[in-house]
């Protein structure tokens, strides 16, 4: 399954932004034509807080080799505290994701406001460079015509 | 002895009608196990049981009584789940009456199993010995080699919790700085982490058996259960499993009393625990929140500090 020692492979890297600021600010790093690489599929979503985990796992399965989550900053959030207690799962879910075993640096968050164009072309190339360091999504996707097979297996 | 004391409440709080019905251990069917028990009527309170076998969080049958006036023996572990329920309002406050039995450890039948060569077909107790027979053996094991790692880590071993303590508190361990089987998984390389976690999922054939055990686990659709979104299929893909793992102990977070019931019920024999008590000890550090212990703070997930760490985010 040789698909990422390609010299051409461009990670997927899927980016949940929050409507109120971090999506705002992908806008203006577009109408500012701040350069950053073409890596990311943005999803909008209302909050920070909106994300499930579930959501981050359920991409990574399906073969995203990044996820990034974007909320505004502390005592900004347009819904008062929804990126509170989005930053109180995205923590443990992180963490347990590392303990695990899985790679650290394919999923990251960040606070980026309206305001961080440039902010969040930096973002977006510090994932890019993580991912691609790490090499295309491999552990825990999800290939159903292979039963019984782990990763492990898979690579020979 | 406990037992007599756990019979005679029972009977009494039958007799008094204070509850409708009362959960408790019986006589298992097969050797080293014990049932849990719904005894109903004053005369059946005599097949309640006590010994180090019984091993099951009680708790668990809670959720399907809730019109109901129940009594319960809980061991240090139940009566946190039940803590941890109350916070999250499964019940109400005088619904439960709370038989409390300062725990002295449960017996780990499978590593029994293993110690024995042949069949077992009779165990009993004697002091601090498991007499284990079979059919051209009989051997006597001491107790405190083959108890469950939940158990032997365990430093709640007295209920926090309970209406009558029918034992006499037992002295428990010193809190361990950290956690040694979450230490010991830590200690294993990144990669092998990940093995590791593929080789114990990989044995699952989601029977949902540590999903029952689970007195956490109430939802009335499950995430796996669930097609509008479809999380999960129902085969065996191994990322299949390793989600439902994962998901399942991310779901504990902040609620898990590390009873280790769902490590018990697995009938592949799949280590649970490792997982939830990293998550445990991530809240404890991360939220000061230990799931059980205080009746009154909210749920560490549904509430948020403003000064929380977030040293992870750019």
């Amino acid at each position: 399954m040789a698909n990422g020692l390609e010299k051409n492979w461009e990670p997927k890297i899927l980016a949940f932004l929050c409507n109120w600021c971090s999506y705002a600010g992908a806008d203006l790093a577009g109408t500012s034509r701040v350069q950053y690489p073409p890596t990311i599929r943005v999803i909008r979503v209302p909050c920070s807080g909106r994300i499930n985990p579930l959501f981050i796992l359920k991409a990574l399965q399906n073969g995203i080799d990044g996820v990034l989550v974007s909320g505004c900053h502390p005592g900004d959030c347009h819904y008062i505290s929804g990126n509170y207690v989005g930053r109180r799962k995205s923590a443990t879910l992180k963490r347990f994701l590392k303990y695990l075993g899985f790679e650290e640096g394919r999923v990251q968050f960040s606070w980026v406001s309206a305001a961080e164009g440039i902010k969040f072309s930096q973002v977006v190339d510090e994932i890019t460079q993580s991912i691609k360091k790490l090499g295309p999504a491999e552990r825990f996707v999800k290939r159903s015509f292979e039963f019984g097979v782990n990763s492990s297996e898979r690579k020979s | 002895m406990i037992q007599e004391k756990i019979r005679e409440k029972a009977k009494e709080l039958l007799e008094k009608k204070v509850v409708d019905v009362i959960i408790g251990f019986g006589e298992g069917t097969l050797p080293l196990r014990a049932t849990p028990l719904f005894v109903r009527s004053p005369d059946e309170a005599d097949c309640l049981i006590w010994n180090s076998f019984c091993e099951n969080n009680l708790s668990t049958y809670l959720h399907k009584l809730t019109q109901f006036k129940v009594g319960l023996v809980v061991k240090g572990c139940d009566s946190r789940s039940i803590i941890a329920l109350s916070l999250e309002k499964r019940f109400k406050p005088d619904q439960l009456f709370l038989i409390g039995v300062p725990c002295q450890r449960m017996v780990d039948r499978r590593r029994v199993k293993k110690a024995v060569k042949g069949e077992i077909l009779r165990a009993h107790e004697q002091g601090d010995q498991i007499i284990v027979e079979g059919e051209d053996f009989k051997t006597s094991l001491k107790k405190d080699d083959f108890l469950y790692p939940s158990c032997q880590l365990c430093i709640h071993r007295n209920p926090a919790q309970a209406n009558i303590l029918v034992g006499d508190p037992v002295e428990e361990s010193p809190l361990l700085e950290i956690d040694p089987e979450v230490k010991d998984f830590e200690s294993k390389s990144v990669e092998e982490r990940w093995t590791f976690f593929e080789k114990e999922s990989s044995r699952c054939i989601r029977c949902y058996a540590c999903r029952e055990a689970c007195p956490m686990c109430y939802c009335a659709e499950c995430f796996v259960d669930s097609s509008h979104p479809k999380w999960v299929e129902k085969g065996l893909s191994p990322s299949d499993l390793e989600f439902y793992h994962i998901v399942r102990a991310y779901h504990q977070t902040g609620r898990c009393s590390g009873c280790g019931a769902c490590e018990r019920a697995c009938p592949m024999e799949i280590r649970l625990t490792y997982l939830t008590r990293k998550l445990n000890l991530d809240v404890k550090e991360l939220y000061d929140f230990e799931a059980g212990c205080d009746g009154e703070l909210p749920p560490p997930l549904s509430t948020f500090k403003t000064e929380d760490k977030q040293e992870f985010i750019k």
